[in-house]
């Protein structure tokens, strides 16, 4: 599991941790029961705020994504990652990294592409609303 | 209250009938790394003399482990414990750096071998090496080795990083964190370089002109903190000014950007009324909030 904080954006570090921790484990680069790097370690290689990093790991046990074991680290829950998932985030990635090849294909920049993916991505809900209102 | 390293209340000073600070109240919270923020002359090094009883305050209190600091007894006391490291950074200039730090080590009774002994290896000091030849690196992390190494409970450091390469930078935030980590050692730095501060501090205390303008956790400031960008259909209205619950305005003909915090949703309520065509929210960078704080007046 490769952590990148971006310590100068305004996104608080503890949330850009829980955000990378979590997509690790949905993704499988980590796994149900496997033992995450110990928060002086994660501190340390990151030269960051021991606190903050325990702050984070605290927020993914309250959401059941991470076990604290006193003494011995933190651990990913076993009931959280489902194999189901991860297929359906690798088919997904597969879909997206398929669909930016077309987009690309059409000339656009980087920041034009993600206009529109955040752009359909609204209307989207939008529509989603609506739906629901319908039926 | 006790789990304050450092409290001040209402801590007052002028120098020639110029006040310095106007009243500072501060909290820095054990195992905590603070990040001391201000411009030069704000009054940052008048509050860390004031904390070192290097000077006495004119009005307000100082409480180091939770303990008044009011007499020279109390100050050697709270000094005891205190690891310092000020922005001369300043040596013996016959001596080489293993003498040095045997120089120093006997005044303290609580010097930790095994921490001295890793930062000569992390720090890569040579120890037959004269302090005039060090270089500015090597001689800022001589001066850590020899505060980290004392076994205090609260470092305090003046511009630690200040005119170190990026490399011994990392090399110096690493030692810092790590320390926090594994002694829970306190941590209360002051800085101009907003970029470290936001890497390694959980806390921050902004101070401008003599006054703490913003104090709390980072996380806590980002979370709380928005800038709300409106853009009118014609002249930014003046009462985007007055708007409850924003601290900072800036206008530029048809676009206002203000820097807000609290209830955002309220906030966000009350700036529609005055009818913007878009709106747009934007987290705020530690940047930002120093530079809104300290730049109007």
């Amino acid at each position: 599991m490769e952590l990148r904080i971006n310590f100068s954006s305004g996104v608080p570090i503890y949330v850009q941790l829980m955000e990378q921790i979590k997509h690790a484990v949905e993704t499988g680069a980590v796994r149900a029961g496997e033992q995450l790097p110990a928060i002086r370690k994660v501190a340390e290689d990151l030269a960051m705020n021991p606190n903050t990093v325990v702050r984070a790991y605290r927020e993914l046990e309250r959401d059941g994504i991470l076990e604290l074991r006193h003494g011995s680290g933190a651990y990913v829950s076993a009931t959280r990652t489902t194999a189901a998932k991860t297929a359906s985030l690798e088919r997904a990635s597969g879909i997206l990294a398929e669909a930016l090849a077309e987009v690309a294909a059409l000339g656009l920049t980087e920041a034009e592409t993600r206009r529109v993916f955040e752009s359909e991505f609204a209307q989207g809900r939008e529509r989603g609303k609506e739906t629901r209102r319908r039926t | 209250m006790n789990d304050l390293v450092i409290r001040t209340r209402a801590l007052r000073k002028s120098y020639d009938g110029a006040l310095a600070l106007r009243g500072i109240d501060l909290a820095v919270p054990r195992g905590s790394i603070c990040g001391f923020l201000g411009r030069n002359g704000a009054g940052k090094t008048t509050t860390v003399k004031l904390l070192l009883n290097l000077l006495r305050p004119d009005a307000g209190n100082i409480f180091l482990f939770g303990e008044l600091v009011d007499t020279e007894a109390s100050a050697v006391a709270a000094r005891r414990r205190i690891g310092f490291v000020s922005e001369e950074k300043q040596l013996y200039p016959y001596m080489t750096v293993g003498q040095t730090i045997r120089f120093i080590r006997p005044f303290f009774p609580g010097w930790r071998r095994d921490l001295e002994a890793k930062y000569l290896e992390v720090f890569q000091l040579p120890e037959s090496k004269p302090v005039p030849k060090l270089s500015k690196g090597m001689r800022t992390q001589l001066m850590l080795l020899l505060a980290l190494s004392r076994g205090a409970e609260l470092l305090i450091l003046d511009e630690p990083t200040d005119g170190l390469d990026p490399a011994v930078t990392e090399e110096v935030l690493q030692a810092l964190v790590g320390l926090a980590a594994a002694e829970g050692t306190t941590i209360f730095f002051s800085s101009h370089h907003l970029a470290e501060v936001e890497q390694i501090a959980d806390r921050v205390c902004l101070i401008d002109r003599g006054q703490l303008v913003i104090e709390g956790a980072l996380d806590d400031l980002k979370t709380e903190y928005r800038r709300i960008l409106l853009v009118f259909s014609g002249e930014a209205p003046a009462a985007v000014a007055s708007l409850v619950g924003v601290d900072h305005v800036r206008t530029r003909g048809r676009t206002a950007s203000l820097l807000a915090h609290g209830d955002i949703d309220a906030t966000l309520d009350r700036a529609r009324q005055l009818r913007p065509e878009s709106v747009e929210v934007h987290p705020v960078t530690l940047k930002e909030l120093f530079l809104d704080h300290v730049k109007e007046a």
